[in-house]
């Protein structure tokens, strides 16, 4: 790789290039000034309120979902725009893992030797990819909502839960303040277990007598918090949900613009990503799985130890453009009525307080910076499986 | 990249920034400054020419509903009917004598001011209540009141709910972005109810939800609901509750700045009110025309120069009566008893009749 600039400058031509490129980033800059310097004249001409001072004003307006505390009468417009924020990181966050895992099973399985298998991914692939996702979450929006019943006639789930067209209700765990010293327990179990993999790793290398890591993980991460929690006293608690007259009172809800934003984030998301692993695997030579084979690894060791290593770091780059994708492709809530930051901020608050130049501004402002925090965090984990070279 | 000399893709940047340096960049600029001044400019003039724009373009531009049957949506065959469409028709007969030079724009809450602040329209007449934020920092005027409404509930009638009052905690579907969401939210806390909004960006999805069994009630003002419940899969299993929650003046907007175009929209307005006291129809203008009321002469420009000040034609409200008909008409034939509407007259009736509509005299 070429170094793009090299100090001192040398040549004549050399300065010539760094002189364009100063001048390209005055005019850049110029011009932008100039937009906003425009636009903030072109508003002042026309009477329109600008600035930011909406920000600590009422909202006014009630939200379906809340992860922070909300009330229609005394929150501002920037409590609504965190609340959107929250509820768009919620179903994005949540969509990425699940998306992750379902595009890696329907990749891996694309490329099973199992004819039904392999087809049947394929099929999902080709059917999901080629159809618009605003299409797909209205399916699933309208779907899940005309099959599900009404409040009155909701299915009893085991566990005290109701599922009804209007959501999902579940118990709401209440923890007692003992509940501190379990959690601690399951964090010892956690860290315990870091520490005997570490160790047996290197008993491995040592004696090559295989790791026996899941059976202590299973003493320390699950036997261990059970037994505190018995011991004192079991404190938890739940609060069920009750039928209303209207609404199911307590417990918790999943509302279904929710799961249907979740459910069409997640497939549509998983044809891509099965693409990406398909591809990613596709790019190891076959010769690394013979030689594996070779080795004596059983089929899951060669395809963990050696090809999904090897995949990785051709997989990250296409894998971060469709993580960007789906938390860009969650904005669609709009359509469904999820309170996400579209839906909240540059749907209610811009219309509420007529500022659409900054509400906008801001919103673009959030998506980029969310982008740009994944892509950082991608771009690390890339580094981190690349090869080393020696 | 500039370093590396050698590489066809440094060769190829540096051929095209020679490209561009050699006079490229500067027609690049200009243009760039000519559109940034167009711009800065640009929103002045529009602002206080928008006749002269309308009557230079040969077609005014309406902001309207498009899904709000009676109000403004576009019929089967492809025309725009409605309440809001007809005032817009109403403008266009006034200046051109011709009510069908109209291009309508269907708009949502969230980007019917936008639209009109920018220029894309030259007036806004979708359903819109007359607020003091928006009067005073949107950037826009408010012409007239051409409906007066107010925001009520539409439930199942299976529920056997009778007032707004027993919907304490009940899954209401509301459209974002309008007052009628900062209604409901006031309307439950200031009667300590608690409630579950769930809001949609278009009436259309909040509808289809509500319809869907999503939500117990659906709330907008109270001339949508009669117009929504038509859209429904069963509109007789739902009844319009009786209360009235907000005052809902729904009123025609224009860019604040042109107050010709701003008299304009008021004028048209007031010359249907007046045209239906003074009893003048559809039918009969041509007869009225020969009127000896000074009134009526005045209004259908048989005497003064009432038009000309507005900047058309003296015969304006004429054209207008002619065209479109006078409020009562328009009123009955959009949303009243002569369509699937149904709606009474109520505030809307003339101040003779019980209601509030009250044309300003023409002198």
């Amino acid at each position: 790789m070429s170094k793009v600039l090299q100090f001192p400058l040398r040549s004549r031509r050399q300065w010539a290039g760094v002189a364009l490129q100063a001048a390209l980033v005055v005019v850049i800059g110029g011009l932008a000034y100039a937009a906003f310097v425009n636009a903030a004249d072109n508003l002042a001409k026309a009477h329109i309120a600008s600035g930011f001072r909406f920000w600590d004003n009422t909202a006014g307006f009630d939200i379906s979902q809340t992860l922070i505390d909300y009330s229609s009468s005394t929150s501002t417009f920037g409590r609504a725009f965190w609340v959107g924020l929250l509820n768009t990181l919620l179903v994005a966050s949540l969509g990425i893992v699940l998306a992750t895992v379902l595009g890696f099973a329907i990749g891996i399985a694309r490329l099973s030797r199992n004819w039904l298998v392999a087809r049947l991914a394929g099929g999902y692939v080709e059917l999901v990819r080629n159809i618009p996702l605003l299409l797909q979450l209205l399916f699933w929006y309208n779907a899940v909502l005309k099959a599900l019943p009404e409040l009155r006639d909701s299915i009893a789930l085991p566990g005290a839960a109701y599922l009804n067209n209007r959501g999902l209700f579940l118990p709401r765990p209440e923890l007692g303040e003992k509940f501190l010293y379990v959690a601690a327990a399951f964090a010892i179990g956690v860290a315990g277990t870091v520490a005997v993999h570490i160790w047996e790793r290197r008993r491995q290398e040592r004696t090559g007598a295989p790791p026996r890591t899941l059976s202590y993980a299973f003493v320390l991460i699950v036997i261990l918090p059970v037994l505190v929690f018995f011991a004192m006293g079991a404190p938890l608690s739940f609060s069920y949900p009750e039928m209303g007259r209207f609404n199911i009172r307590g417990g918790t809800e999943i509302l279904p613009e929710f799961a249907a934003l979740l459910v069409a984030l997640t497939i549509y998301t998983a044809a891509f990503i099965a693409e990406v692993v398909r591809a990613g695997i596709l790019a190891v030579p076959h010769g690394q799985t013979e030689a594996a084979q070779a080795l004596g690894l059983r089929v899951g060791s060669t395809l963990r130890l050696v090809v999904v290593p090897q995949a990785m770091r051709v997989m990250v780059p296409p894998l971060t453009s469709q993580y960007l994708n789906l938390t860009k492709n969650s904005s669609l809530a709009v359509a469904i009525g999820y309170p996400d930051l579209v839906q909240v901020f540059a749907g209610s608050v811009l219309n509420i307080t007529g500022q659409a130049v900054e509400v906008i501004a801001i919103t673009m402002s959030v998506y980029l910076f969310i982008s740009l925090v994944t892509s950082l965090l991608m771009n690390w984990y890339g580094r981190a499986v690349s090869i080393v070279e020696r | 990249m500039i370093a590396d000399g050698n590489e066809p893709c440094a060769l190829a940047i540096r051929g095209f920034a020679r490209l561009i340096l050699k006079g490229l960049i500067m027609q690049r600029l200009a243009t760039a400054f000519a559109i940034a001044m167009v711009l800065a400019l640009g929103a002045q003039a529009a602002s206080a020419q928008t006749l002269k724009a309308v009557q230079d373009r040969g077609q005014l531009v309406c902001g309207a509903n498009g899904t709000l049957a009676g109000f403004g949506a576009p019929d089967p065959q492809g025309n725009w009917i409605g309440f809001d469409v007809d005032f817009c028709r109403a403008i266009a007969a006034a200046i051109f004598n011709d009510p069908t030079k109209v291009k309508f724009v269907p708009l949502t809450p969230a980007n019917r001011f936008t639209a009109l602040q920018s220029g894309e329209i030259d007036v806004l007449a979708r359903n819109t209540t007359w607020t003091m934020s928006r009067d005073t920092s949107l950037g826009i005027d408010f012409a007239s009141v051409t409906y007066y409404d107010g925001q009520g509930f539409m439930v199942r009638k299976s529920l056997k709910v009778n007032s707004a009052l027993e919907l304490n905690d009940a899954a209401v579907c509301v459209q974002q972005g309008t007052t009628t969401e900062l209604n409901l939210a006031d309307y439950f806390r200031s009667n300590n109810m608690t409630l579950k909004t769930v809001t949609f960006a278009t009436a259309t999805e909040a509808v289809r939800a509500y319809d869907t069994g999503r939500c117990d009630a659906y709330t907008t003002d109270s001339s949508g609901l009669y117009g929504e419940r038509l859209r429904l899969t069963d509109p007789n299993a739902h009844i319009v509750l009786p209360e009235i929650i907000s005052k809902e003046p729904l009123a025609p907007a224009v860019r604040q700045g042109d107050n010709a175009w701003e008299d304009l929209a008021r004028w048209t307005h007031q010359a249907m009110l007046d045209a239906e006291e003074l009893g003048v129809t559809q039918q009969n203008v041509d007869d009225m025309v020969k009127s000896n009321s000074p009134d009526i002469r005045r209004l259908l420009g048989a005497e003064g120069q009432f038009g000309q000040s507005l900047g058309l034609t003296n015969d304006w409200a004429y054209r207008i009566i002619k065209a479109v008909g006078n409020y009562g008409e328009i009123f009955e034939r959009n949303v009243g008893q002569g369509s699937p509407l149904k709606i009474a007259r109520g505030l809307n009736a003339l101040w003779t009749k019980g209601g509030l509509q009250y044309g300003l005299p023409v002198r």
